[in-house]
């Protein structure tokens, strides 16, 4: 591969360029500027704009039609196009929300940015990924990156043990995933999608093997119940902007992923894989349910909230259909909105004496913040699916996509756990609104938290209006995949 | 006949060295010991027309991981008389994974001396007018142009995360500085002192 050959394909590349080669002069120019601090801050900022640049590029400047580089091993297309955009900016919103926290905890160093558009850079490489090698690279640069994140803190015992924990149990997923996709390329004869989409035709068992290997590698990574066990503890350990990072960007991506995975070379073998995901979503979803009632750190809640969150998309993606594709789409992306909000409120949770993370803490608030208390009503009750407001759209179109394939029982399910789940966020609901203050008042949050809340929080409400756009965006991007 | 006694001599002596590796009670010798076995698995790479292997196998196992053992056995404390205490009783289970092992690797030998479609596996696809270093760089640099680089990347994420995790500024660390060591005058150094005998210079 030569001169123009190399070019057309370099052309499919550009946010992925943007980010690497921003990424290595962010490092280099890191070392150099005088001072930890103004080094983490303008890193940072230039991190920041370097995301929405990639962003940018991604939803202008993409070629017509997309198309596929390196023999097949990077697709793009309107499916990868718009994953990339929400992750992009999702990473650029934990950029915001980690500036102040990193600075005030003492954790300012111009390594985070970095580490954070690496790990970026392996979520654009997962959700473009046409061959299970670009598959399992970008995992892994992906993953490297978060195990870092996690024990940024290196100081404290508990990042360090949400790090190693996460490196431990994510290195035995990744051999899970080798495992599954050396009995793919074995029984397939192909790493590439294309060619293991025509072996899925007819599986043999071999292959049968594989995918349920692959799937589970897969399922850790969006910790999905019953490879959920490392989430709490490491949403608790890592910083909380990390956490906020960990629930949001690597989460679309990894559902991503496995869309595409189950939907482009196993197609074919829905049957079997319907199987896997349904028990999936339905231990999922009961775990993320029961698992967060009985909590009382807001972290780990919202752990539990994500893996039960992560059931409900599951529950789309059983029906294997086209209308599955978007309706997952859509879910995530409000889910990235939601859950983005929220961890700005848990970041706003400072004292005088530092950070509190209890529920309990939370007493009170509408007295103190009630533009605060209210901004986090929304978000939780658009995060748990409440009518009238707009995360209430993504479940009922991922039920929607289920009943419309016949797992009508399933839909069902869902709707009874997702009841339980209304029911944790209106016990801390009840506790910001009717509950008396115990403890100090919280220190007013620094600006650019304050603005995250307030404007997702209004995006609970607001997006209402702009349902049939996103609507209309996300099946163009579904079309891509299909049934 | 030159090529037996060469292959006899090579097979000789890493077949030997790898029961030294165990059997040295000294465990710097028996480190030097696994080189020597690496080394003449090497040369049996290099008969066997897989020049690639037989660089790769130097420089990664000989430069690199032995070296990193040498380092680990001379910096570390490790009391090897204590490790190698349960021996024998561990023998039997050992003998166990070992004998399992042979049966393994001896069943797909004999399956692939049956099979008949494993001689059109057998074929090397490596163009003749090239040599495999190239052929190997033909197809990495190439075709996998885009795992490569990411595999790079992945690598330098490695090589962040340890700094980030491990390097730590001490204050009052006295360093070399090379500019000024070069730029040092005679006069600064060195002082002639005219000393009296019998007195010292305290």
């Amino acid at each position: 591969m030569t001169g123009p050959a190399l070019l057309a394909d370099l052309s499919l590349i550009i946010p992925e360029l943007i980010l690497a080669v921003g990424a290595m002069g962010l490092l280099l120019a890191g070392v150099f500027i005088k001072g930890e601090e103004t080094a983490a801050r303008l890193v940072s900022l230039a991190a920041m704009a370097l995301l929405i640049l990639a962003a940018g590029v991604a939803v202008f400047l993409a070629p017509q039609g997309g198309g596929t580089a390196f023999f097949g091993a990077f697709v793009l297309d309107s499916f990868s196009l718009y994953a990339k955009a929400v992750v992009y900016l999702a990473a650029a919103i934990a950029l915001v929300l980690a500036g102040h926290y990193l600075r005030t905890e003492r954790l300012a160093r111009f390594e985070f940015p970095v580490l954070i558009l690496l790990a970026t850079l392996g979520m654009s490489v997962m959700v473009s990924a046409g061959d299970l090698i670009a598959l399992y690279l970008g995992l892994e640069l992906q993953s490297l990156a978060l195990y870092i994140l996690a024990a940024f803190n290196r100081d404290s015992l508990r990042a360090s043990e949400a790090g190693l924990k996460y490196f431990v149990l994510g290195a035995l997923s990744s051999g899970l995933l080798l495992y599954g996709a050396s009995l793919v390329y074995g029984f397939a004869g192909s790493t590439e999608f294309g060619a293991i989409a025509l072996a899925a035709e007819n599986p043999s068992v071999g292959l049968v093997f594989g995918l349920v290997f692959v799937v589970s590698g897969l399922a850790f990574k969006i910790s999905a119940a019953p490879f959920h066990m490392w989430t709490p503890d490491v949403y608790e350990g890592a910083p909380t902007p990390v956490a906020a990072f960990f629930a949001t960007a690597p989460k679309l991506a990894a559902m991503v992923l496995l869309i595409r995975v189950l939907m482009e070379p196993f197609g074919a073998m829905a049957d079997q894989w319907q199987q896997i995901t349904i028990i999936l979503a339905i231990l999922s979803m009961g775990i993320g349910a029961l698992g967060a009632l009985l909590q009382t750190n807001i972290k780990r809640l919202m752990a539990y909230s994500s893996i039960g969150n992560m059931g409900y998309a599951l529950v789309g993606l059983s029906a294997a259909s086209e209308a599955a594709v978007w309706a997952v789409l859509l879910y995530m992306t409000l889910y990235v909105i939601g859950v983005a909000g929220a961890f700005g409120v848990i970041l706003s949770m400072r004292r005088a004496e530092g950070m509190v993370e209890r529920i309990e803490d939370l007493a009170g608030l509408s007295k103190s913040r009630p533009g605060l208390a209210l901004a986090f009503t929304g978000l939780l009750l658009s995060i748990g699916g409440m009518p009238f407001l707009v995360g209430f759209f993504g479940k009922l179109f991922v039920f929607y996509a289920a009943v419309q394939a016949g797992l009508v029982w399933l839909a069902v399910i869902g709707g009874l756990f997702s009841a339980i789940s209304i029911a944790y966020y209106l016990m801390i609901l009840k506790r910001v609104w009717f509950d008396e203050p115990t403890g100090g008042e919280f220190i007013n949050p620094p600006a650019s938290v304050a603005i995250i809340t307030r404007v997702t929080g209004i995006a609970t409400v607001g997006l209402l209006l702009l349902v049939p756009f996103m609507l209309t965006r996300v099946i163009e991007a579904g079309s891509a995949i299909g049934g | 006949m030159l090529q037996a006694a060469a292959f006899y001599i090579l097979a000789g002596t890493a077949v030997i060295s790898a029961f030294m590796v165990v059997a040295a009670r000294n465990p710097v010798r028996a480190v030097l010991f696994l080189i020597l076995t690496f080394f003449s698995a090497a040369g049996l790479f290099v008969m066997l027309g897989a020049e690639f292997l037989a660089m790769l196998l130097v420089i990664v196992y000989v430069g690199a991981v032995a070296v990193l053992f040498l380092f680990v056995v001379m910096m570390l404390d490790v009391d090897f008389a204590a490790l190698k205490e349960g021996f024998l009783s561990y023998l039997p289970l050992g003998g166990a994974v070992a004998l399992a092992l042979v049966g393994i690797l001896s069943l797909t030998g004999i399956s692939w001396v049956v099979s008949d479609t494993a001689g059109a596996a057998l074929q090397t696809p490596v163009p003749p007018d090239m040599s495999n270093a190239e052929a190997l760089g033909s197809i990495l640099y190439d075709r996998y142009v885009f795992f490569f680089q990411l595999a790079g990347l992945v690598l330098l994420v490695a090589m962040i995360g340890a700094i980030v995790l491990t390097l730590r500024h001490r204050e009052g660390v006295r360093r070399q500085n090379i500019a000024r060591q070069v730029q040092r005058r005679r006069e600064e150094g060195v002082e002639l002192v005219e000393v009296k005998s019998g007195e010292g210079i305290g």
